[in-house]
């Protein structure tokens, strides 16, 4: 095989994980960061206190993070079906992609909240703040930074969901990786996807670290950097990275 | 200004009932600093975090600038608008600062003005006059990571003032400070309590912030108000355990026949004639162990410790005849006896 007739399929491989995993990532972001604050406020002690809610979230949240992802998939069958009227495809893909990020990222967003220190909480309710400003002007600010590790943690959590989901018809690397590579024999293409993927992992983990860090260290702040909380450690450079702080 | 009566909070953890406060009646009046002292575990955060009702007392009244806030708190734990309306009326500054590490000095001092629904021009016209008041004009843009201990506990203070608030509650705003920071936010507390009016309300486990700032103080022990009013009213309270302590004399007894008083004298009353026409009325020898004058709440106190000879039933009379003088007399290892009633 050659470099130009690998290349389309290369590219448009990476155009259709880069797909599955931004809307994913979207989706999972902006529905685990309200689900991930539930956690932490519904709780014993919390502001909107109600443990009945607390539990009933957090065995969902539970049960949603311990599925593996392939079964995830396959149970989600008809409901993706239902929502994009299809079982194949990018867009298909994003759906299971999405509801197993919704609660992976909803967890590192509650233990990411709970750090912020009650002092502040009380600060803001001393001036006769209400809970959704200090949801705004506290909780979220106050541990951006460690939101920040927890949507790069996220995102390559959802790559490698995204290869798995890709042989069922999603596309994208690792799809690409399993059908020439382990299919037809074609380990040349299948490195350099493998390649591509650990770079595009590499720089996401940078970037990621970064902008968490400058966030962090604003104002010079001194102390330890948030913790890339790692839960799938498979990035052997990513532990090192957060670290490095 | 602020009233707590029969003020009780009970903790409950663990099935374990704690009583952090147990009947509190507090009477702070409008332009006064006044100091609540106590051991660790007396219960004083839990009093003053019950004055803005952080804390839910399990019963009795606050009233703060003639409001009945636990009228407003409703039964629900979450804070109606009223009660937060009048939070935004009472400022608050905390041992550990508490301030946001995302926000700049300023944006920490706008805060408040943000929650009143303050344009942004009035926020940081506000927020820059209320640093300048601090001192620290110049850090308005500096994250409080770059701050010092007490440039931090500045920049809380200027927050806590941000909403004009008539009431500032202190939670040991000096307990995280070295000995020389602390005298300098000391100051600047009774600088704000003098231009603008403000009555402090402040706890603290420090004697010396006590005779710094305070007008009227309390002593706290076990949930409840052991002794409380004003400095020249607790110094006038014989066997007054604040009165000793905000101005101890020393001087050890020199032999065991001995009776050893404590004598108090405010501003430029005379006492040495006296001492001399005792010795010279009763022919008996007196011995000064030790004397001081101070300022304690800017009243000039003076604290004289003497000797007499023979047990305290062989010295009634000369006891009884500098009292006749107008001296307040302490014996000293007679409080047990004789004081506890002299201060109710
Ligand atoms: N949230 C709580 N839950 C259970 N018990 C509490 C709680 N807060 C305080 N207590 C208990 O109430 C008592 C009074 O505590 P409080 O914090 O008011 O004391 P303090 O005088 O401020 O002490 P310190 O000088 O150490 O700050 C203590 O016995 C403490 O253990
Ligand atoms: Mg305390």
């Amino acid at each position: 095989m050659t470099w130009s007739e690998m290349q389309p399929l290369l590219s448009q491989a990476c155009s259709e994980t880069f797909d599955m995993v931004f809307w994913s990532t979207l989706i999972a972001v902006a529905a685990g960061l309200p689900l991930g604050l539930l956690l932490v406020l519904t709780d014993r002690g919390g502001l909107l206190q109600n443990i009945v809610a607390n539990k009933v979230i957090g065995q969902i949240v539970n049960v949603g993070r311990s599925l593996p992802f392939i079964i995830l998939m396959v149970a989600l069958m008809s409901f993706t079906r239902w929502v994009t009227g299809t079982t194949i495809g990018t867009a298909a893909a994003v759906v299971p992609l999405a509801i197993g990020g919704i609660p992976f990222f909803a967890r590192l967003v509650e233990t990411s909240v709970r750090e912020v220190d009650h002092g502040l909480v009380e600060a803001v309710q001393a001036m006769g703040g209400n809970t959704w400003t200090i949801v705004r002007k506290v909780l979220v600010p106050e541990s951006l930074p460690s939101l920040i590790a927890g949507t790069t943690t996220t995102v390559i959590a959802l790559i490698g969901y995204s290869a798995m989901a890709g042989t069922v018809g999603g596309g994208g690397l690792g799809d690409l990786a399993v059908r020439y590579g382990y299919q037809r024999f074609e380990t040349e293409l299948m490195w350099i996807t493998v390649a591509v993927l650990a770079v595009a992992i590499s720089l996401i983990q940078f970037a990621g670290d970064f902008a968490a860090r400058a966030l962090h260290s604003r104002g010079g702040r001194s102390g330890p950097a948030p913790k890339l909380r790692l839960l799938k450690a498979k990035e052997p450079d990513a532990a090192g990275v957060g670290k490095a702080a | 200004m602020i009233t707590t009566s029969g003020l009780t909070k009970v903790y409950r953890s663990r099935g374990r009932d704690v009583t952090a406060l147990d009947g509190v009646d507090l009477h702070v009046r409008e332009g006064e600093v006044y100091g609540v002292i106590g051991q660790s575990g007396a219960g004083k955060s839990s009093l003053i975090r019950c004055v803005n009702l952080l804390e839910r007392p399990t019963s009795g009244t606050v009233t703060v600038d003639g409001q009945d806030l636990t009228a407003l708190a409703g039964r629900g734990p979450r804070a109606g608008k009223e009660l937060r309306q009048a939070r935004s009326r009472i400022g608050m500054v905390f041992q550990h600062f508490n301030l946001l590490s995302s926000r700049t000095v300023q944006d920490n001092v706008e805060l408040p003005l943000e929650i009143l629904g303050k344009s942004g021009k009035e926020r940081s016209r506000k927020a820059l006059g209320l640093l300048d008041l601090v001192g620290l004009a110049d850090k308005a843009k500096a994250y409080p990571a770059q701050l010092s201990g007490g440039q931090k506990q500045r920049v809380g203070i200027a927050r806590a003032l941000a909403g004009d608030p008539k009431v500032l509650l202190s939670d040991e705003a000096t307990s995280a400070l070295d000995p020389e920071t602390t005298r300098s936010i000391l100051q600047l507390l009774r600088d704000l309590n003098q231009q603008l009016g403000l009555t402090v309300l402040l706890i603290t486990h420090e004697m010396d912030v006590v005779k710094a700032v305070c007008d009227s103080a309390a002593l706290m022990e076990k949930g409840r108000i052991v002794e409380s009013g004003t400095v020249s009213e607790l110094l006038a309270t014989p066997g007054s355990e604040l009165a000793a302590a905000l101005f101890p004399v020393s001087g050890e007894r020199t032999g065991a026949d001995r009776t050893v008083l404590d004598v108090t004298f405010h501003g430029e009353a005379a006492t040495q004639p006296v001492i001399s026409q005792l010795s010279r009325t009763y022919n008996i020898d007196i011995s000064i162990l030790g004397a001081a004058i101070d300022t304690v709440g800017g009243l000039q106190i003076g604290r004289m410790r003497l000797e007499l000879p023979g047990r305290y039933e062989d010295n009634v009379v000369p006891i009884g005849f500098l009292r006749e003088q107008g001296l307040q007399i302490d014996v000293v290892g007679q409080e047990a006896v004789l004081v506890k009633e002299g201060a109710k």
